[in-house]
């Protein structure tokens, strides 16, 4: 089957659905690749390339007249209506959001999968371009900031004076958020960082930055792993806590973004009028309306108190050779699960829930809303099986006294039994008990990785019994001559040899 | 004079030894802890042996005869156990260490009876000492034995199961103790000639009815009796030196056992009394799906992992897939991903198995952690290999229940994603079902383990990082 990648019309758009290297395992995918002329070129990746890495560089209508079309962004009604019936056609379709899309592509009677109906599932992962997409953002954001910042975000110490640090606020503690947590600390500043759901802040703490918790009993965990509405009464307090952040930070970043809803509004103007003159917001949801309420989706301006907010909704798009090249990893994922025999040949298997919830039109039937499937990243919330057991009824105590009792019985009945014995016994049986005491500390002091040295060397000692065996040697009596002989060459192997190897296993353990 | 001497060589060994043991306790420390052990041998012969030919000539009766017995026993043991541990490989350790154990039960027995022949009249309390010196060294002797076989296949790893097992057992028991009252009685060889054939088929027979993933506690036992055989032997004789070695030798055995019986969860009767039977309760049978993975996949997968925890069992003993499990961390390591171990106490068929094993493969002691310390861990991680383990690993035993409930385990299944590693979907050893298996974020990769992780070395490198 042919696969064409065309040129992307859409405004501000440089990404590109394939780049070179993807070419190529399409290509070992078993499918023929048709590359639009100047496809990549926004993106640094010249015709050239494709070329070389096996593809055929054509016009327009030879990409949209492909068997399997790639793509960035939704399809325009002309696209749409290049599309050969039965083709396929993989991009960002936004389904949720656009019924009216994917009615056309119904009507046009081609199959349609949408990379943003990838389940949050761990097989789905390689697949998964909203996170992507979404941590280049999240990267692109700071690096937007610091641009219009006008200070350092390390702090310094010069000859000229101290420069402190700047201090990051991000709000959404999802791919993009932690890719900007990331990128706000390697560059040095503050970092803090709060979310909805708390079980983010070991994630938060781990990027290096500082997780703000909001009190509150009830927390959002959605069973697809994204974050949900949340009640009002916790929303007041969380409000409560950016307008005291709001006025402390230099930089806030936004991406509290919720699939198919207006995006909540995290900053009111309030806030931003309480922020420091030059300060900068970043809102990363503003696609959907901004989590600011100044935000304006696609542009940037700056408010009289001198606060700049970025509402860009292109930022994975303004690093176009990393994420084409990330983009086009997934699909070259999401194909080779749908080419099982790697023979160029796609094939919709319904029965596998990624294929199955991807795919919004089949062969101009609408498939959409897809079946709901339980996903792994809320596993660990919703299926609690480390049930701690039932603590075991604590037996009743019985009184202090008791064991005392018990050891001081035990005691006299051994000093009676010790009485009668031997005198000899009595001094050996006074080692024996000590040597046994001694032996105890010791050994539980010996680390768990030794254990089998430990074994080999306890060996090799109790391998002292021959010195009982040397003292029989000397008996006339030729029998026990004899056995002592067989005894003394046991007790040998065992001393030569359980030394030997423990020696040889200790050699063998080094440190990293 | 001489007596003074010999006592003191015999305290300074001692300590020497005590010196031995607590070396093991650090890494850095263990190799002089060996050291020490051998010199404490080496003050014991040599100072018996001087002793000995002291006091011969002392007497004007020299014993060249004995002297050569003497000096070609030495030799011919330490080329044989020289030889046979140079050999050895790492994953036939439990079988060496199984068959050292026989010989000091063999060893003890000999000096038992020659105990007896020396001075067949001796006391009625000396006659005890003898009598339960036999005892002891003949069960561990022929335990260790059937242990032994047991380890290198050469008999069913299989518990047995005779019917009425632990009456065999008290009546076997109740005979020795008639047997010992005759003994003593009567001073005659036959009492303790019929006492020791009972006690080795008593050794035969306890540890032939306990399986194969006991054997580290069994192991442990053992060892723990070889020490109690040398302290008796010493008893018997007199002997300071080995009553103080017999003494730390089976405490450390009945310790290793203690801790071998809390990571199973089972008390140290249960298992001697046979392993997991046909009389325990059978968990739920599970239904479930799994999901495959190819070698590739898990290539990949370990691709973008940035922490992951390898959780050996004995499958990777079985498959000899250290060497090729440590290439893979090398390889890992080499790419920036963190790699760790987590090891569980009763992981392999000995003691601290795995470590030895991992050690041998060159993975450095520091990365390999025991399960307390790691545990804590799995949440963070991203990929957690388990090669060859199963119910060390098993979910079931959080439960109540099952008949491996509290048992401790690793927790792997709070990783993102479980890759198991095994040849089938067979019930481990404890026969209990393993619910990981069927887990969302578990990944079944079926095969050979040294096949699996050398395709996975091999697919390693070509793919490249897609991360930072």
């Amino acid at each position: 089957m042919q696969i064409g990648i065309p040129l992307e019309v859409t405004p501000g758009e440089n990404r590109v659905a394939a780049t070179p290297k993807t070419v190529r395992q399409l290509i070992a995918l078993g499918y023929d690749v048709v590359v639009q002329e100047g496809a990549g070129s926004r993106a640094a990746f010249d015709d050239a390339g494709y070329a070389e890495a096996g593809a055929s560089v054509a016009d327009v209508n030879a990409a949209w007249h492909s068997d399997v079309v790639l793509a960035v962004n939704p399809p325009t009604d002309d696209q749409i209506a290049a599309l050969r019936v039965g083709a396929t056609l993989i991009t960002f379709l936004a389904p949720r959001q656009d019924a009216e899309l994917t009615a056309k592509l119904s009507a046009q009677g081609v199959t349609a999968l949408s990379m943003d109906m990838v389940p949050r599932t761990s097989r789905a992962q390689a697949l998964d371009a909203l996170s992507a997409m979404a941590n280049i953002s999240g990267y692109r954001a700071v690096v937007e900031a610091a641009h219009a910042f006008g200070r350092f975000f390390t702090g310094q110490v010069t000859a000229a004076g101290k420069v402190p640090p700047a201090k990051v606020l991000v709000a959404g503690t999802g791919v993009a958020g932690l890719a900007a947590i990331g990128a706000a600390n390697a560059m040095g500043a503050i970092v803090r960082a709060t979310d909805v759901r708390p079980e983010t802040a070991e994630q938060v703490e781990s990027m290096g930055a500082t997780f703000l918790h909001v009190r509150s009993e009830d927390q959002g965990v959605s069973s697809d792993g994204y974050a949900k509405e949340v009640g009002a009464d916790y929303a007041d307090r969380a409000r409560q806590l950016y307008a005291e952040q709001a006025a402390d930070v230099d930089i806030i970043i936004t991406t509290a973004a919720i699939p198919g809803r207006p995006s909540p509004k995290l900053i009111t103007a309030d806030m931003v009028a309480s922020m420091h003159n030059g300060s900068v917001i970043v809102d990363l949801a503003a696609q959907g309306g901004g989590n600011c309420e100044l935000t304006k989706p696609g542009e940037s301006w700056v408010t009289d108190n001198g606060v700049t907010i970025i509402g860009w909704t292109d930022l994975a798009s303004r690093l176009p050779g990393q994420s084409s090249q990330l983009y086009g990893t997934n699909l070259v994922n999401a194909l080779t699960l749908m080419t099982p025999a790697k023979d160029g040949q796609l094939v919709l298997d319904f029965d596998d829930d990624v294929v199955r919830t991807m795919t919004t039109v089949r062969n101009g039937e609408i498939t959409f809303p897809p079946p709901p499937i339980e996903v792994s990243a809320a596993a660990p919330a919703v299926v609690v099986r480390a049930a701690p057991a039932p603590p075991p009824k604590p037996k009743k105590p019985g009184p202090w006294w008791l064991p005392v009792v018990w050891v001081g019985l035990a005691g006299m009945a051994l000093i009676a039994l010790l009485t009668i014995s031997p005198s000899n016994f009595v001094t050996l049986f006074g080692i024996f008990v000590l040597a046994g005491v001694v032996g105890y500390y010791v050994v539980w002091n010996v680390t768990y990785a030794l254990h089998t040295p430990l074994m080999s060397v306890t060996n090799a000692i109790s391998g002292i019994i021959i010195v009982g065996a040397m003292t029989q040697l000397a008996d006339e009596n030729p029998v026990v001559k004899g056995i002592s002989f067989v005894a003394i060459v046991l007790a040998a192997i065992n001393v030569f040899g359980g030394f030997t190897v423990t020696h040889r296993m200790l050699t063998m353990f080094r440190k990293g | 004079m001489l007596s003074n001497f010999i006592n003191a060589t015999y305290i300074v060994s001692g300590l020497m030894f005590i010196l031995a043991l607590a070396g093991l306790s650090k890494h850095e420390t263990a190799k002089r802890g060996n050291a020490f052990g051998i010199l404490g041998m080496v003050l014991a012969i040599v100072a018996t042996n001087f002793a000995i030919a002291y006091k011969d000539y002392a007497n004007h009766e020299l014993q060249p005869v004995s002297a050569v017995l003497l000096y070609a026993a030495l030799a011919i043991g330490a080329a044989i156990g020289i030889w046979r541990a140079r050999k050895v490989e790492m994953t036939g350790m439990p079988e060496l260490i199984a068959l050292l154990h026989s010989f000091v039960g063999a060893a003890a027995v000999m000096v038992g009876f020659n105990a007896y022949l020396q001075r067949p009249d001796s006391t009625g309390f000396q006659q005890i000492e003898v009598f339960l010196g036999v005892f002891i060294g003949a069960v561990t002797f022929t335990g260790s034995l059937v242990a032994w076989g047991k380890l290198n296949g050469k008999l069913a790893s299989k518990a047995l199961a005779l019917p009425g097992r632990n009456w065999l057992n008290l009546g076997a028991v109740i005979v020795l103790g008639l047997l010992g009252w005759w003994f003593v009685a009567s001073h005659s060889l036959l009492p303790l000639l019929l006492a020791t054939i009972l006690s080795l088929v008593l050794g035969i027979h306890l540890v032939a009815s306990i399986g194969g993933a006991d054997m580290p506690v069994v192991i442990s036992m053992l060892n723990s009796y070889s020490g109690w055989a040398a302290a008796f032997t010493g008893f018997t004789l007199g002997l300071s030196i080995l009553v103080i070695t017999g003494a730390l030798v089976g405490a450390s055995g009945a310790i290793l056992s203690f801790i071998m019986c809390r990571a199973m969860n089972r008390s140290f009767i249960s298992v001697i009394l046979g392993g997991f039977g046909e009389s325990m309760v059978q968990g739920p049978v599970l239904e479930g799906e799994h999901r495959e993975a190819s070698t590739a996949d898990v290539a990949q997968l370990l691709d973008e992992a940035r922490k992951v925890i390898i959780v050996p069992g004995y499958g990777m003993a079985v498959a000899q897939a250290q060497h090729l499990v440590a290439e893979l961390t090398t390889s890992l390591q080499a790419r920036g991903t963190d790699v760790r171990f987590a090891i569980h106490p009763v992981a392999g068929r000995l003691p601290g198995h795995m470590n030895v094993l991992l050690a041998e493969a060159r993975v450095p002691y520091d990365i390999v952690e025991e399960m307390d310390d790691i545990n804590g861990d799995f949440a963070t991680t991203d990929v957690v290999l388990v090669i060859g383990a199963n119910d060390t690993v098993n979910p079931a035993a959080m439960e109540e229940g099952s008949p491996i409930s509290g048992m401790p385990v690793l927790h792997v299944w709070e990783a993102e994603t479980v890759v198991v590693f095994k040849r089938s979907m067979n019930a481990g050893y404890a026969g209990v079902q393993n619910p990981l298996f069927f887990n969302e974020n578990t990944l079944m990769c079926f095969g050979d383990a040294k096949a699996s992780a050398q395709a996975i070395v091999s697919q390693l490198p070509q793919l490249e990082g897609a991360r930072r």
